[in-house]
């Protein structure tokens, strides 16, 4: 990788890159989201798409997961291209996938066992001790324990997102796609689940999609960025971009650094004041 | 949480329960109950049948014995009922058939009268004695006709 | 005046395509109900919530029609000293026409909201794009159990609303109005046929069942995922289920009575 302020991709795939968007183009009606993006996730690594809301980085989660087609260009998944198969093709392709969505999307009807080991009843041939096996494993893995049968609207947010995560691994894929994953969290469930996703890419080796807005994380765990802003792309480690000269990509990094500050501080002022609610000098 | 087996139990109540409704409705109310179940086919031509429908029932002395099956033209322009009766009744050659209406706003059915002869009809026979339907307008014409011819 | 004139063009237009993709909808259903695996454990549950839980409207809306029709057809008959026939004017008109459209109204109104809202919901939480990544068709394991159930559901219902409202009827003519009970049944049994109308009367519940599961199952599968989104669907569903079901019936019963 090249040690200069920032690289910017063209088609030219590297070899170790896992996903590839070629030249993809998307926009909603009128309003164009982004245009002839190329760039790749390597292999193994936790990539990490930042942007400000709306940028569309969870359209390209989407993009990936085949449940959006672009306008243009092409979308590789190990080796396949997703934008030309039919559904029946991608649901043979999604079982190497896995995904965790920003609300969660569990099965609101079913427990939190029974939504885990959802992919395994359908994908797999397992007999009921095995699968009851890998589903607890899996909850002890991302720290869950003990909440078999309670039911999603019982959960806390955080024990949300890692049911939904457990959920995503259960199928052991080798691609792992989260969308926004620490919204709505907690500074302390923000560590945490930043830890899992760190611990379980270094003792698996899946390679890890994230799309983002919550800066500090992202230049913590990742290893690959890719930063969208006004419909480029820019690609780099989050050292080269920390480094980097270009105005709108400091702009952007320190802008929503503030913004997180200022967020810190407004609760800070909150715990002061007590539980009247009132807001404190 | 939600015992599925007790979920799925009650389903079966539920489908028990509407499927005998369904059977109630079919079999007790609708009368389902075969007619025609090795019945002798037998049929009559009348000059008018008014309304009467097929399945329409036919009654002797008031029970009902049968059912009307099929209602055609036949070739002098005049209708020709056929109808099942119970194989287990015996009619007399020279019974008669006439088409009645049950009550003032009911269907028309066909009521048997039976003769007095020693031989009794056969399966696919003709009844030879018929009554037409009773057709409420003619009998007025008649009536106001009569009423003129007559001067008081 | 040219931009009137666009405007219906513009609605119109709108209108077929929407008839375009309400068909595709109902042949890709159609195709995966005849597609295994069949989901029979998906089936029951649908049952219990689209059926079971239907029961008690049912039950209680048909004693009550019954009641009423009872009394109505009393007044009436009574005036041309035909109040023997009230089995069968009750019966009839139940067994005809009341039972299957009252069921489906009423079930479109419990069943056919929550199911509209139900799927309007898992899309608005991205459940059915998780179903999607997760391999499984929603079509499949959502859309074909909760259709199928209410076309099964319907005929049951429809009959346990008849008897109910035969029952009720009952109550009415003979305890309270005086009508030998005999009678009642009698002339009730005598009026009704089973092809004419007992299996033109389930065949009719059949279809209804039909097109409220498809309707209701639609709307909610092609609901905004928004709060609103998934509220437009259910009164959309309530609206368009009910007239489609009054229209069916027009046809159903002109094209049954040939």
């Amino acid at each position: 990788m090249a040690e200069s302020a920032y690289t910017r991709d063209s088609a030219a795939s590297r070899d170790e890159d896992h996903v590839l968007l070629d030249d993809v183009s998307m926009a909603y009606g009128d309003r164009p989201v982004f245009e002839n993006l190329s760039f790749g996730f390597p292999r193994g690594k936790i990539s990490v798409v930042l942007g400000g809301s709306g940028s569309g980085k969870t359209t390209i989660l989407k993009l990936i997961g085949g449940l959006v087609r672009p306008d243009t260009g092409r979308v590789v998944v190990e080796g396949d291209d997703v934008t030309r198969m039919k559904e029946r093709e991608l649901y043979v392709v999604r079982e190497k996938l896995g995904m965790m969505f920003q609300g969660g999307a569990l099965l609101d009807s079913m427990t939190v066992f029974d939504n885990v080991a959802f992919p395994l009843r359908e994908r797999s041939r397992r007999n009921k001790h095995e699968i009851a096996d890998k589903v607890h494993n899996r909850l002890r893995s991302v720290g869950l324990h003990d909440v078999d049968d309670l039911l999603p609207s019982e959960l806390s947010g955080g024990m949300v997102k890692r049911v939904a995560l457990a959920r995503a691994l259960i199928l052991d894929p080798v691609i792992v796609l989260i969308d926004e994953p620490f919204s709505g969290l907690d500074p302390v469930t923000v560590k945490l689940i930043e830890a899992l996703f760190v611990k379980i890419n270094r003792e698996s080796g899946m390679t890890m999609i994230l799309s983002s807005h919550h800066i500090p994380t992202t230049m913590r765990m990742a290893d690959n960025v890719i930063m969208i802003l006004q419909g480029d792309a820019i690609r780099g480690t989050p050292r080269e971009l920390a480094r980097s000269r270009d105005a709108r990509i400091r702009r952007f990094l320190t802008e929503e650094v503030a913004e997180e500050d200022v967020l810190e501080r407004v609760d800070q002022l909150q715990v002061e004041a007590g539980p009247s609610g009132r807001s404190g000098g | 949480m939600r015992n599925s087996t007790t979920r799925d139990f009650i389903v079966g109540l539920f489908v028990l329960a509407g499927l005998g409704a369904i059977a109630y409705l079919s079999l007790s109310v609708g009368g389902i109950a075969n007619p025609g179940k090795g019945g002798i086919a037998l049929y009559a031509t009348f000059d008018d049948i008014a309304n009467l429908r097929p399945r329409a029932p036919v009654e002797l002395a008031g029970v009902t014995v049968g059912q009307v099956t099929g209602i055609t033209l036949n070739d002098s322009y005049r209708a020709r009922v056929d109808f099942v009766m119970d194989p287990r009744i015996a009619l007399p050659v020279d019974s008669s058939a006439s088409i009645v209406t049950a009550g003032l706003l009911g269907d028309r059915y066909i009521l048997l009268q039976a003769g007095a002869e020693d031989a009794f009809l056969q399966e696919g026979e003709e009844i030879a004695y018929t009554e037409s339907a009773l057709v409420l307008e003619r009998m007025v014409g008649k009536f106001l006709v009569n009423v003129e011819d007559d001067p008081k | 005046m040219i931009e009137a004139v666009a405007f219906v063009g513009r609605k119109a237009l709108a209108f077929v395509e929407h008839l375009g993709r309400i068909a595709l909808f109902t042949t890709r259903c159609v195709a995966t109900a005849l597609r295994p695996p069949f989901r029979f454990h998906r089936l029951v549950e649908e049952l219990y919530k689209l059926g079971v839980l239907s029961l008690v409207i049912i039950t209680v809306s048909g004693v009550a029609v019954g009641m009423v029709l009872a009394l109505q057809g009393y007044n009436t008959l009574v005036r041309f000293g035909s109040e023997e026939a009230l089995g069968a004017v009750v019966g009839l008109s139940l067994v005809r026409e009341l039972g299957p459209v009252l069921t489906a109204l009423l079930t479109t109104g419990r069943a056919g909201s929550a199911t509209a809202a139900e799927i309007g919901t898992m899309v608005a939480t991205q459940q059915l794009d998780g179903l999607r990544m997760m391999s499984v068709d929603p079509m499949d394991y959502v859309v074909r159990p909760k259709a199928m159930a209410m076309t099964l559901v319907m005929p049951m219902l429809g009959a346990l609303f008849t008897t109910a409202a035969i029952f009720g009827a009952y109550l009415v003519g003979v305890a309270l109005m005086g009508i030998d009970g005999g009678t009642y049944m009698t002339s009730l049994e005598d009026a009704i046929d089973f092809r004419n109308d007992v299996a033109g009367s389930l065949l009719k519940t059949l279809l209804f069942g039909g097109i409220v599961g498809l309707v209701a199952t639609y709307r909610g599968y092609t609901c905004a995922p928004t709060s609103e989104g998934v509220s437009s669907a259910t009164t959309s569903t309530v609206v368009i289920a009910s007239v489609t079901v009054l229209i069916a019936d027009y046809f159903f019963t002109a094209l049954w009575g040939v």
